[in-house]
């Protein structure tokens, strides 16, 4: 099984009283761009922490890059970039990506070589000799990105990597994933911001109460589930009842109704069925739904508590 | 060789971040203030007319030996709290703010993460010694011409105390937060004072159940009795034979055994494996 990067199996954590993963089972392939998704408490960060180990888990396996957890071969072909990416900052930047690289047990030639790239690509070429006490949360998080990207990883975790970036260091990250997933390099990402992983994920996991409720193809999820909105005169009570067949969450108004379909194969037949009934229809329009929509309806809009 | 990586990290936070400006600051601070003690004290005493040659010689040696070990005395306190302050935050610190995380990840044992601090730590202290007990050497010396007896064995007794509070205080480290470290290791040091003074009591009064006192709590931590060692190494056998030495509020009775040394010395290892086993074995 060397084709995939990520491969647990029934991962559990358990605090004291409190189960904070139930079981997770996931399997990433290599070179895929992985979302993972879930309300806060869902037990997303306990779960990257146990893949990275820094929490030992409770019981399950899990293999990275084919490697079991903790294994050090394996973390020198990883990074990661945390969450609440705290460093010390009493570094200078080069000095923080210096001693980063020096314990991935880098050679002192091809590290400064690095070093010279990533600060270039996170644009801090300039301020590399300043100490990173002084650098704001977007040059912090930048810094934290060229830290995870030093070794040149197979797998790399990121832990909201956009957040505290404005819109052109989003852009970079952006530009950054998509650069990465070109050279092969598995990305494990934890985002809150969907419209990010809706543009660089190719896969997403839903994570709620600890465990996996759904995993899936971008691409099918995004296409797949379709609103409808049809306009048209003649929508009798009977007529709506009829049209729930193809789908749900039917929202009649007036001369407009709404439906979630679960793909757009089914919009023919709706019309077929529509003017077999006399209805007289002036629009049928497909809407995609969003991810966001998508997480409301998969995780609920109650967010997991 | 990460743990060298995370020893030079250690030593240059503490450059950085002006621990060690401040400790050269002050110690030279305290220096000077003891210089002139010791050259007012010495200005009073030494001048007053005795019967012979030999009480005056006596009395001369006597008198730089107390104010060298009183000096010592300071100095060995300020490297325990040293040691102990250095140490408070380091990985309870680290854990608490997530620097941690973006360390142990990389393909390092959390081993050498202890490893090299405490390797970084006690480069500081034996600087920190380096300075403050050369300098009161240093001052005895050009003042009265005057060294103290076993200086080597005295110096390296001293350096194993601090040793061994920063070691203990790395072990607090790895499982509580950085105040309740604080107050542990001043909570044991509390004992060991304590403990100390009750147990040269009992000496002199030569009562068991006070000397058994003292003997548990350098048991418990056996730091008090390596510096009580230390100053009866470096007292001038005249005041051996007698059996007392000068160690601080109290005189030495009741002088700690070289298996002292010895325990105190496995104590330090067992606390740093300890240490390292904890820290890896903990979620971070």
């Amino acid at each position: 099984m060397t084709d995939l990067a990520i491969q647990t199996t029934d991962l559990r954590k358990e605090f004291d009283e409190n189960i904070a993963v139930r079981g997770l089972t996931l399997q990433v392939q290599q070179g895929e761009v992985f979302g993972f998704l879930g309300p806060n408490g869902a037990g997303k960060t306990t779960s990257i922490k146990m893949l990275l180990g820094l929490v030992a888990p409770t019981s399950g396996s899990a293999t990275l890059l084919g490697a079991p957890l903790g294994d050090r071969a394996a973390r020198a072909k990883m990074g990661f970039l945390p969450e609440h990416f705290r460093f010390h900052d009493w570094l200078s930047a080069n000095e923080f990506l210096d001693l980063h690289g020096q314990l991935y047990a880098m050679p002192a030639a091809r590290l400064r070589q690095r070093i010279d790239e990533l600060l270039d690509l996170v644009g801090l070429s300039p301020y590399r000799d300043k100490q990173l006490r002084t650098f704001s949360k977007g040059m912090l998080q930048r810094i934290g990105l060229a830290q995870a990207l030093l070794n040149d990883p197979a797998l790399v975790f990121l832990d909201e990597p956009t957040s505290g970036l404005d819109p052109v260091g989003r852009r970079l990250v952006r530009d950054m994933i998509a650069n990465l997933k070109k050279r092969g390099t598995t990305i494990f990402l934890n985002s809150h911001l969907l419209s990010e992983v809706e543009i660089t994920c190719d896969r997403v996991a839903f994570i709620k109460h600890g465990e996996v409720i759904r995993v899936s193809e971008l691409k099918t999820l995004v296409n797949g589930a379709t609103s409808v909105t049809v306009r048209a005169s003649g929508l009798t009570p009977s007529v709506l009842d009829g049209l729930r067949r193809w789908g749900k969450d039917l929202r009649a108004d007036g001369n407009q109704v709404t439906l979630t379909v679960a793909d757009e194969s089914v919009l023919p037949a709706i019309n077929r069925y529509l003017v077999a009934q006399n209805v007289a229809v002036y629009a049928l329009t497909p809407q995609h739904l969003s991810l966001e929509d998508l997480f409301m309806q998969i995780v609920g809009t109650d967010g997991g508590l | 060789m990460a743990a060298l990586v995370i020893a030079r990290l250690t030593f240059l936070e503490a450059v950085r971040r002006r621990i060690l400006l401040a400790a050269f600051l002050l110690g030279v601070a305290f220096l000077v203030l003891y210089a002139v003690g010791f050259y007012l004290m010495r200005q009073e005493a030494l001048p007053m007319n005795r019967q012979s040659e030999v009480l005056n010689t006596l009395f001369k040696s006597g008198l730089d030996n107390f104010l060298t070990l009183a000096g010592l005395y300071a100095v060995n306190f300020l490297a325990i709290a040293m040691g102990a302050l250095v140490a408070a935050d380091t990985l309870a610190g680290e854990i608490g703010s997530g620097t941690i995380q973006a360390i142990v990840t990389k393909p390092v044992r959390r081993a050498q993460i202890v490893l090299g601090k405490w390797l970084g730590f006690a480069g500081l202290l034996a600087l920190y010694l380096v300075l403050m007990v050369g300098g009161v050497m240093a001052v005895a010396y050009a003042l009265d011409g005057y060294v103290v007896p076993n200086v080597w064995n005295g110096i390296a007794l001293i350096y194993l105390e601090t040793l061994l509070i920063m070691t203990v205080t790395l072990l607090c480290s790895s499982t509580l937060p950085t105040l309740a470290t604080g107050g542990v290791i001043f909570g044991l040091y509390g004992i060991a004072f304590i403990g100390g003074w009750v147990e040269q009591f009992g000496a002199i009064l030569e009562n068991p159940a006070a000397i058994n006192i003292g003997i548990v709590s350098s048991l418990i931590i056996p730091s008090e009795a390596l510096w009580r060692r230390a100053a009866y190494e470096m007292t001038p056998p005249l005041a051996q034979m007698l059996g007392v030495s000068f160690s601080g509020p109290m005189l030495t009775v009741s002088v700690p055994s070289n298996l002292q040394i010895v325990y105190a010395a496995a104590y330090l290892v067992v606390a740093l494996a300890l240490a390292v086993r904890v820290f890896a074995q903990r979620d971070l």
